[in-house]
């Protein structure tokens, strides 16, 4: 099997200067932008750079985190999941509920949702899967009916202690200390919050990169029928993508649910934009190119320090947006350009 | 008048693609362009059509000097292009009329006038040759009139010289003969004909003239009647084929695989044969003859509600993962879309198909797989850089020994490989010949589905033909020839075949 010339030799890469300077750029551009903003925003406000607005960042990003880590999952197999902000707010309205209207004990009220989550990512995924929809308009329908759902169990309203109740009285039950810990709790006075964001990275790093699970989720993603030819059950691990997502944005909700002290109702909308944004921004972290926890990680870092700094500085939670589409715009350009390069 | 390119340089990053290239072709001769895959064909024609700019040279066409910068200067210029996969020049939910005539649209008046533009398709189709409704979507059209409407738009454009990247490689006989009959009809009216072709009967059949680039470089240009086939391919391999072994009759024993009345859903046919331990059985046929869509079934990617036999055993392959249960495994004829992943490791690609060996407790020992993966590198003579580069930034060649690598040494013994050689140059075509004949001493039971008849001949030791879906014939490669393949494989008797092969070769 000897070949007696080289038919093709592959570019030697010898780059200098300039041409070194731009893989760099794209590789850890969101790196830097983050130290950069970090810089500024310790010169700008003293209060910035200090353990306690250290600990708020993480813990305000937390659940974006959580919800984020999901849409990772549903990135990866090359879908994607727009049903995650409902559900957050789902998962919220039955923790709470679980409690204030029906007594039940906390274990209960994690558990209902993470349920609830567990069915609305099979949902999503038998439509995607089996009834072979497109993920977008599966997920968007699905978005759309859980979001009406929780609106209908609760009417409308938020879900509170000694709420007043349609037979005229109020509501028996109330939201626990035990359960109120997941979200305010501290263990070292670190956020229990955030506790639960690092585990779950960690985990989730650790298995997408180390493990058959994740390397066939990323093969599923990569090119489905080279994969199905090669004998993955693409199927399976499309759905345990979905499904992932789901508990993921439930344990958001259950996380959101705690720290609020109500079940507001709507709740998650907000974090959906979010948690896209974060994951994609995720992309070029690193130069990884692809969906992965670290890098979503990393843009829920950027997004977080971001709004609490411009907060810091006064700027209106409205004008907040533009920076947010700025910095998602900015992070795709540097991937983009990297996929370009390579 | 002619296109002359002259010291044509171009390089991307630090690698030299073409080394100071010249490159002529007159009005009214048909030249073509031949060299293995790298040798810079696609960037010399990406080039001539203004998709990529060079780095330094002249390009003249007669008195004058031109750039050619963007597609439109090329198009100005009178230089047209059939592309190699002709769907992606064309608009599928429009009308043939409005394909053909996209150009006079693009710089006609406001308002269309469909009375006159449909009078100028059916006029520009008619010096194609091509009689299709003009009102015909070009989604419902064959690939062959895909590329004669391109060739349409082209005359539309009133093209001088025009290039054909590959045209005849998905085309049937037939469909070959009426791209000539139209290519030849250009030829007379001027137009300078570049011709990319891998098949050499063809060139001697319609080139006048043959340019062979290899390694950047021009390395021939003469006419093409003073060369031998010999000479050309050594100047494109800049070395001498080595002489084919003619395959030893072999005598087989253990059926591996049978197949008895077994539907092929595609394909609505049933098919019965028999595979043996250490057999290659080449699967003769041209493009639409039903080659993918057994292969396909096989696979379980269409999957077949009968039963076939694996080692004696009854079984149903219902889904891709039971086929590789059964060792039954697919080298697909579209590699890049589903041989291998592209954008993963080559050593992630080779240890995909057993990836569950080198797990303990779900995690991945990615030593073991760096290991794996380097064996079957040195084994197949993968030219690789890094186990961890992309699998698209290798050659087609090595691409393809990816495609095939991840099986070996898996419990794989039935080997299923379509269009293995296509889009692969000379020298990893031999390579890929020799992993199938170890795989044969290895007793797999080898099914090679091609339509590179020459090719089957080197390969197999029986050869079914088929034509339209069904085996028409079976033949002990011994006791055949590339003649009388050709007439079965174009759907003749063997009389009739080889008179119709007599009646396209004068």
């Amino acid at each position: 099997m000897e070949q007696s010339i080289k038919l093709t030799e592959l570019p030697k890469k010898q780059k200098k200067g300039k041409e070194r300077l731009l893989p760099f750029f794209t590789k850890y551009g969101t790196v830097l932008a983050i130290l950069v903003i970090v810089l500024l925003f310790s010169v700008l406000s003293e209060e910035f750079f200090t353990y306690k607005n250290w600990t708020d960042i993480l813990r305000a990003i937390s659940i974006t985190t959580l919800v984020a880590i999901g849409v990772t999952l549903s990135l990866i197999v090359n879908g994607f999941d727009l049903s995650v902000g409902s559900t957050v707010s789902l998962a919220t309205i039955t923790s709470t509920a679980a409690m204030v209207w029906y007594r039940q004990e906390t274990v209960i009220a994690i558990c209902i949702p993470l349920l609830v989550g567990l069915i609305v990512g099979l949902v999503n995924a038998f439509l995607i899967v089996k009834i072979r929809l497109p993920d977008m308009l599966a997920t968007l329908g699905l978005m759309y009916m859980i979001n009406g759902l929780h609106l209908t169990i609760t009417k409308g309203y938020s879900i509170y202690n000694n709420m007043p109740m349609t037979d005229g009285g109020t509501a028996s039950g109330k939201i626990l200390p035990s359960f109120l810990f997941i979200g305010q709790g501290e263990i070292f006075s670190i956020p229990f919050p955030v506790i639960i964001m690092f585990f779950f990275v960690i985990v989730v790093h650790l298995g997408l990169n180390y493990t058959k699970f994740g390397r066939l989720l990323y093969v599923t993603g990569g090119n489905e029928e080279a994969a199905r030819l090669s004998g993955v059950p693409v199927k399976r691990y499309k759905t345990y993508a979905y499904a992932l997502s789901g508990l993921f944005a439930s344990i958001a909700g259950i996380v959101l649910a705690s720290r609020i002290g109500t079940g507001q109702v709507s709740s998650g909308a907000s974090l959906l934009m979010d948690s896209v944004a974060a994951a994609l921004i995720g992309y070029s972290v690193f130069g990884a190119n692809k969906p992965n926890v670290l890098g979503t990680f990393v843009g829920s870092i950027l997004i977080g320090i971001l709004l609490n700094g411009l907060t810091m500085l006064n700027v209106p939670y409205y004008a907040q947006d533009i920076v947010k589409g700025a910095i998602l715009v900015g992070a795709l350009t540097l991937m983009y350009k990297s996929r370009k390069e390579a | 008048m002619s296109l002359q390119m002259k010291r044509i340089v171009k390089s991307f990053h630090t690698n030299k693609v073409l080394k100071e290239v010249d490159f002529t072709v007159e009005s009214g001769e048909i030249h073509a362009l031949l060299g293995v895959n790298g040798a810079g064909k696609s960037t010399l024609v990406k080039i001539l059509s203004g998709q990529q700019l060079y780095d330094s040279g002249e390009i003249w066409i007669g008195e004058e000097r031109v750039s050619l910068s963007s597609p439109h200067e090329a198009i100005e210029a009178g230089i047209g292009i059939v592309v190699q996969e002709v769907d992606t020049a064309l608009f599928p939910e429009l009308t043939v009329a409005e394909n053909v005539t996209m150009h006079e649209l693009v710089k006609g008046p406001v308002f269309v006038n469909w009375k006159t533009r449909k009078q100028r398709a059916k006029q520009l189709l008619q010096q194609v040759g091509l009689e299709i409704p003009v009102d015909r979507l070009v989604s419902d059209c064959s690939l062959s009139e895909k590329q004669q409407i391109v060739i349409a738009q082209a005359l539309a454009r009133n093209v001088r010289y025009l290039i054909l990247d590959e045209p005849t490689a998905p085309l049937s006989e037939t469909e070959t003969t009426t791209l000539f009959r139209i290519v030849r009809r250009l030829k007379a009216s001027g137009v300078g004909i570049i011709f990319i072709s891998h098949r050499l009967p063809e060139i001697r059949e319609i080139c006048d003239q043959v340019t062979v680039l290899r390694e950047g470089k021009t390395v021939l240009q003469s006419e093409v009647a003073g060369q031998s086939d010999e000479q050309i391919v050594e100047a494109m391999l800049g070395r001498t084929l080595t002489q084919r072994k003619v395959k030893t009759e072999k005598t087989f024993l253990n059926p591996i695989l049978q197949l008895d009345h077994f539907t092929i859903p595609k394909l609505q046919q049933k098919i019965t044969f028999t595979l043996y331990e250490g057999e290659v059985l080449g699967i003769a046929g041209l493009v639409g003859a039903g080659k993918t869509e057994i292969a396909r079934a096989l696979s379980g990617q269409d999957p077949s509600p009968d039963m076939l036999t694996i080692r004696g055993k009854k079984d149903k392959i219902r889904h891709p993962k039971k086929a590789i249960k059964l060792g039954l495994c697919l080298i697909p004829e579209e590699r890049r879309k589903e041989g291998i992943l592209v954008d993963f490791p080559v050593d992630q690609n080779l240890s995909l198909p057993r990836v569950q060996t080198i797990t303990t407790a779900g995690r991945i020992d990615r030593k073991k797989e760096k290991q794996l993966a380097d064996a079957i590198v040195k084994k197949l003579g993968i030219k690789t850089p890094s186990l961890s580069l992309s699998a698209k930034r290798l050659s087609g060649g090595n691409q393809q020994k990816v495609s095939i690598g991840k099986w070996l040494d898996t419990n794989a013994d039935i080997y299923l490989f379509d269009e293995p050689t296509k889009g692969i140059d000379i020298g990893a075509k031999g390579d890929v010949f020799s992993i199938i004949s170890s795989l044969a001493d290895q007793k797999k039971g080898i099914l090679y589905f091609s339509s590179e008849l020459d090719e089957l001949l080197t390969v197999a030791d029986r050869i079914f033909v088929l034509f339209d879906g069904k085996i028409i014939a079976e033949r002990r490669t011994q006791e055949t020839s590339l003649e009388e393949l050709m007439a079965l494989a174009a759907g003749g008797g063997t009389q009739n075949g080889a008179v119709n092969q007599a009646n396209r070769t004068s």
